[in-house]
């Protein structure tokens, strides 16, 4: 039997438990769950190619997603766009204002990369909050309908609402995942994690840090937003929440606490923290405790993430 | 033209002077090294050769073009690699990653391809991986490809991180200490390794505090003692130097007769 | 005229709460090389704990200096609790763990007392004094006041006093330090309890002005950072002249730009800041060691 690499038993596995997980829905209700939980996977994804291979943080993530998001509501009435080239439009935005805030921020090192991504994604937030007349303000806007279950259902695929968007995301999803493990192995991949290993020996192998960590930052941006369109198409709605601070630190608490080094265990860190509200109720009162409490602890005893130390786990017990 | 050139280079720290007017030549296919107690400023120099300190004073010249206090990585695309005293390894990747990133520079393509895993991104990486297992196999490190960095021991970390800045096919190589915490067969390998490659045209520069080393593979050596050159020459010239054995071999031959 | 005096003086109010906040980093920074992202939760726990103390009837001097003693034990169980452990980590781990703390505190704080905003009785009285045709609140002399005080005590007593100077020491070069036989830990433990008391102190003094509520700390974090990098990382000096100038930008932008996008100003400054002059105001240059 042929070896599998790493990167097509991570596909199978996501695609295996995309296709399998329906039948164990006990309601239409969860496909909206799995939706999200894609969804919020394909943005961690992105935090992933940034924080796991690159080593460097963003805090500001979820202005990214706002912009993702308001693109879609707002390119189709106000430019005439379909909603799809409007996710387009919006990472198109996304990625070239990640180029323009990261050229100057990118030059320095761990803290001010930090705060200036905070305060970047504050300053989305509050434009998106502050321009009524053409964000709503914060009780959001409206958003069109994709229209492509429509069209797949004059093709003969008449999928429900909730059942379009669950397989659609997750095929997203799945691209995303293809693409960050690519890039992992290729060269430009390398050079990310090489910086992350050490910056100077990086230098001297002849790696432009400050161009690779530019790639990284924008490539997770365009990530955040193609995410943030995905949440306002499937809701057609979007409130400026979706671009707020804890939507940003939700992004980097799933990340690290999956495994920000690896693609599979960031969704699987998205997995959890997208459940977690759906099975405890009362969690949304402890939501910014649990999510605080989990960044501690992982970064103090778990640094690798869950999924890398459960498998170590099981690897050290099956030699 | 002079390969390397370093002309009055100086540093001071907070107001005290690391290294003071250093100046020497390095021709292509030469060996030398930089010699002196520790705290002399050895590394201090090669940290400003390398762009890693911007120098307070002095130029360094690389093919007749001023390279003073440029970036790492653009001295690299010129052609000047290095290691370093205390390792700087990816310990976040495998030993045949490592010295594959040795090959940035010509594995390098457009990002875009590798994101989608397009046939020219493969072309790159596979040329790279295939030179990478041939340097691994010339240091002997071509069993431990699929490990952890990390988990190698210290005399195979030294060879892997010479093996990284050879991959670059430099024009200067500037090795600190490479023999440092190596065992004496290691330290034989070692020093084979650095004359091959000084042989097939490559300028080094070396660090290193083992003089039998020093003495024995260098065409030339530089001695610095308090941060300035107090002697340079031929290794017979500079051991019978007394200003050198003065200011330190006489104390190094004490350790090295220990060791 | 009278206008810009005007917003002179707001500046100025807001500004020593950021020089406040921008003096507990430039400690903590200094002892540790860590960024302390709770150090905004420091200040909105000043005001909370004060006015819930007060509310339940304790007079306004006890339920201030049980605010901040409670805060500096809180700060030291930070330390010891969340950021010892993980000493030599990578800096994207402690960025990760004093953000953790801050939301964490931010969700206690919730739990605690309420998502309600707060406020209570300036310390004297409401009146505003007229200064050349504008006005200023009687409180904000207490936080300018207040600001330049603590500036004055960390002067004396990095300068005069043996502890101070050995958290000097320390934060020039902790082995050096460890091996002329001083309590690198202790210091630690003292730098977190000074920085997060200064930041509830800084919660005390403002409240009654800018009022509180448990979200309102990354705010002050935000533009605290942003003064102690305006003048320098890990200069006292930087951090108190910055931290007033990121207030005045703002006054002035809310005066003349737009009072909606005021809270921009402290990150263009950010990114100005970056662009132009990395080291601050007041900084001094790094170099890194290999």
């Amino acid at each position: 039997m042929p070896k599998l690499t790493a990167k097509s038993a991570t596909l199978l596995v996501l695609a295996a438990l995309i296709a399998v997980t329906p039948f164990f829905f006990p309601s239409g209700y969860y496909y909206r769950i799995g939706a999200l939980i894609f969804v919020n996977g394909l943005a961690v994804t992105g935090i992933v190619i940034l924080t796991g291979y690159a080593g460097q943080i963003s805090l500001g993530h979820a202005g990214f997603a706002g912009i993702g998001g308001y693109a879609c509501a707002l390119a189709p009435t106000h430019l005439g766009l379909h909603p799809s080239l409007a996710v387009v439009l919006g990472a198109v935005i996304s990625g070239v204002l990640a180029y323009l805030v990261g050229r100057p921020i990118l030059r320095l090192k761990g803290y001010y990369l930090a705060v200036a991504t905070l305060g970047f994604g504050i300053l989305v937030s509050m434009v998106l909050n502050n321009e009524r007349r053409l964000t709503g303000g914060p009780d959001g806007i409206a958003v069109p309908e994709l229209g492509l279950r429509g069209l797949l259902k004059d093709w003969g695929l008449d999928l429900t609402n909730g059942e379009f968007w669950y397989f659609f995301c997750g095929l997203v999803l799945l691209i995303g995942a293809w693409i960050a493990l690519n890039l992992h192995q290729s060269p430009s991949g390398r050079a990310l994690r090489a910086l992350h290993g050490s910056e100077i020996a990086a230098g001297t192998v002849g790696i432009d840090v400050a161009r690779v960590k530019l790639q990284a930052f924008v490539i997770s941006a365009v990530y955040a937003s193609v995410a943030g369109s995905l949440v306002a198409l499937q809701n057609k709605f979007i409130t400026p929440d979706v671009a707020g601070f804890m939507h940003s630190i939700e992004m980097v608490t799933m990340a690290v606490l999956g495994g920000a080094g690896s693609v599979l265990g960031a969704i699987f860190g998205a997995g959890i923290l997208t459940l977690l509200p759906q099975a405890l109720t009362v969690f949304a009162e402890y939501e910014q405790l649990v999510l605080g409490l989990v960044m501690m602890l992982v970064m103090i005893f778990l640094r690798e993430g869950l999924l890398p130390s459960i498998l170590r786990k099981l690897r050290g017990r099956g030699e | 033209m002079t390969l390397l050139s370093v002309e009055g280079l100086g540093i001071a720290f907070g107001g005290i002077k690391a290294v003071h007017d250093v100046s020497f030549k390095v021709e292509p296919g030469e060996i030398v090294s930089v010699i002196g107690p520790n705290g002399a400023g050895k590394t201090t120099l090669f940290n400003m050769i390398s762009g890693v300190y911007q120098p307070g004073s002095g130029r360094v010249v690389l093919e007749g073009e001023d390279v003073t206090g440029m970036a790492p990585f653009r001295l690299a695309q010129r052609g000047m690699s290095r290691t370093f005293q205390n390792l700087q390894i990816f310990q976040n990747m495998t030993v045949l990653e490592n010295a594959i990133s040795g090959f940035h520079l010509q594995e390098k393509g457009p990002v875009l391809a590798d994101l989608l895993h397009l046939p020219s991104s493969r072309r790159r990486a596979r040329a790279a991986d295939a030179g990478a297992r041939k340097l691994l196999a010339r240091v002997g490190l071509e069993r431990a490809a699929d490990r952890e960095a990390g988990n190698l021991s210290y005399g195979s970390l030294k060879r892997l991180e010479i093996a990284r800045a050879l991959a670059m096919k430099p024009k200067v190589l500037l090795l600190d200490e490479p023999a440092a915490g190596c065992n004496a067969v290691e330290t034989e390998e070692i020093d084979h390794l650095i004359a091959e490659v000084a042989a097939s045209g490559t300028a080094i520069l070396l660090v290193e505090h083992d003089m039998k080393m020093v003495m024995r593979i260098s065409s030339h050596i530089v001695v610095l003692d308090h941060g300035e050159k107090i002697a340079e020459g031929a290794p017979a010239e500079v051991s019978r130097n007394p200003a050198v054995i003065a200011a330190y071999l006489g104390t190094e031959e004490g350790a090295d007769a220990d060791g | 005229m009278s206008e810009l005096l005007q917003f002179l003086f707001s500046g100025l109010t807001v500004g020593a709460v950021y020089a406040l906040v921008a003096l507990g980093f430039t400690i903590i920074y200094n002892a540790s090389d860590v960024v302390n992202f709770a150090q905004g939760e420091f200040v909105m726990l000043g005001g909370m704990i004060t006015w819930f103390a007060h509310a339940a009837g304790l007079p306004l001097p006890l339920a201030a200096l049980i605010a901040i003693v409670a805060t500096a034990a809180l700060g030291v169980a930070i330390n010891k609790l969340a950021i010892e452990p993980a000493r030599g980590a990578p800096v994207v781990s402690l960025i990760i763990i004093t953000i953790g703390a801050s939301v964490f505190l931010q969700g206690a704080a919730q739990l605690v007392f309420d998502k309600q905003i707060h406020s209570f009785p300036a310390f004297s009285g409401d009146t505003p004094l007229r200064i050349g045709g504008a006005t200023i609140q009687p409180q904000s002399l207490w936080v300018i006041g207040g600001a330049l005080l603590v500036f004055v005590g960390l002067w004396l007593f990095f300068t005069r006093t043996l502890l101070g100077r050995a958290v000097l020491a320390t934060s020039n070069n902790r082995l050096a330090a460890q091996l002329v036989g001083i309590n690198t830990n202790f210091v630690m433990t003292l730098s977190f309890a000074l920085s997060a008391g200064i930041g509830a102190l800084a919660g005390v003094l403002a409240t009654p002005i800018t009022l509180t509520a448990y979200n309102v700390g990354i705010g002050f974090a935000l533009k605290g950072f942003a003064g102690a990098m305006l003048g320098g990382m890990g200069n006292p000096k930087g951090a108190l002249a910055g931290g007033f100038l990121i207030g005045l930008i703002e006054a002035l932008t809310a005066g003349y730009l737009s009072s909606t996008y005021k809270e921009a100003a402290a990150f263009v400054v950010i990114l100005l800041v970056l662009f132009f002059m990395p080291q601050g105001l007041f900084g001094r240059k790094s170099t890194e060691r290999v």
